[in-house]
């Protein structure tokens, strides 16, 4: 799998704090997967999921990196952050769990659901975090033509 | 505006609407911030009917043009306004949630 050849590759800045363009990157990568003709349940999927580690980075880093690969059977969804990171996984998993603050709660997140959604919307979901350093995720997404 | 839609999905919270809402529907909302265009773009969503006699901010409105996504406004509050889509033939985008998510077809 790792040398399954490429379609597409690309990576997104994310900005941490800056809220107003919260989800950009999102509709980027999901009009980039429209683009390709990928089913749409798959791009849903990715969309969604990159949505929410977009407004996880936005909520909780300084700043951080989404990683876009789209091979014949998957796409790849990597994302890493430099922020104040996660120090119980386990916890942070957990649907209603949640340290969001006002500012996220008013833009409709911050319920605990993020990362949950993340994991039960991939087909694979992979989660490290150093605290004081940053988090990184992996999703991915299986698709077929 | 020509277009045909039949079923809508109602939250304020954008990570259930991320996770239930359909392509194609309503999404009905008490939240007038730029999220929610923003998820309405991710799941491809119709049309935003704001609920409650909200204002879209300004940023929400410009948002909402550049992506082509229609805003509507209600002064009716979310249950009527479901109520009331559903009495004309809309329905719920999914039925019921039991563990994963189903779409209603």
């Amino acid at each position: 799998m790792a040398d399954e050849p490429l379609i597409y590759e690309n990576q997104f800045n994310v900005q941490g704090g800056n809220f107003n363009d919260a989800g950009k990157v999102a509709s980027h990568i999901k009009a980039i997967l429209k683009g390709f003709g990928i089913p749409s349940e798959a791009v849903r999927k990715t969309a969604l999921v990159a949505y929410e580690s977009e407004i996880n980075i936005v909520s909780y880093a300084r700043k951080g990196v989404i990683h876009l690969r789209l091979a014949p059977d998957q796409i790849v969804i990597e994302t890493i952050d430099e922020g104040s990171g996660i120090a119980d996984i386990e916890l942070a998993m957990q649907e209603g769990y949640s340290t969001a603050t006002d500012k996220i709660r008013e833009m409709g997140f911050g319920a605990g659901m993020g990362l949950a959604n993340i994991r039960n919307f991939s087909d694979i979901f992979q989660i490290s975090s150093e605290p004081g350093k940053g988090t990184s995720l992996k999703m991915i997404i299986k698709w077929q033509p | 505006m020509d277009m045909e839609v039949k079923t809508a999905f109602g939250a304020d919270l954008m990570s259930d609407v991320l996770a239930f809402a359909q392509s194609g529907s309503l999404l009905l909302t008490g939240l007038t911030n730029p999220q929610v265009i923003r998820t309405a773009d991710v799941l491809d969503i119709a049309a935003i009917i704001i609920v409650r006699g909200k204002r879209p901010s300004p940023d929400t409105v410009q948002l909402a043009g550049d992506l082509g996504i229609p805003i509507l406004v209600t002064r009716f509050i979310l249950f009527e306004t479901a109520g009331r889509l559903y009495q004309s033939g809309i329905r719920g985008c999914l039925v019921k949630v039991d563990g994963s998510v189903h779409s209603h077809g």
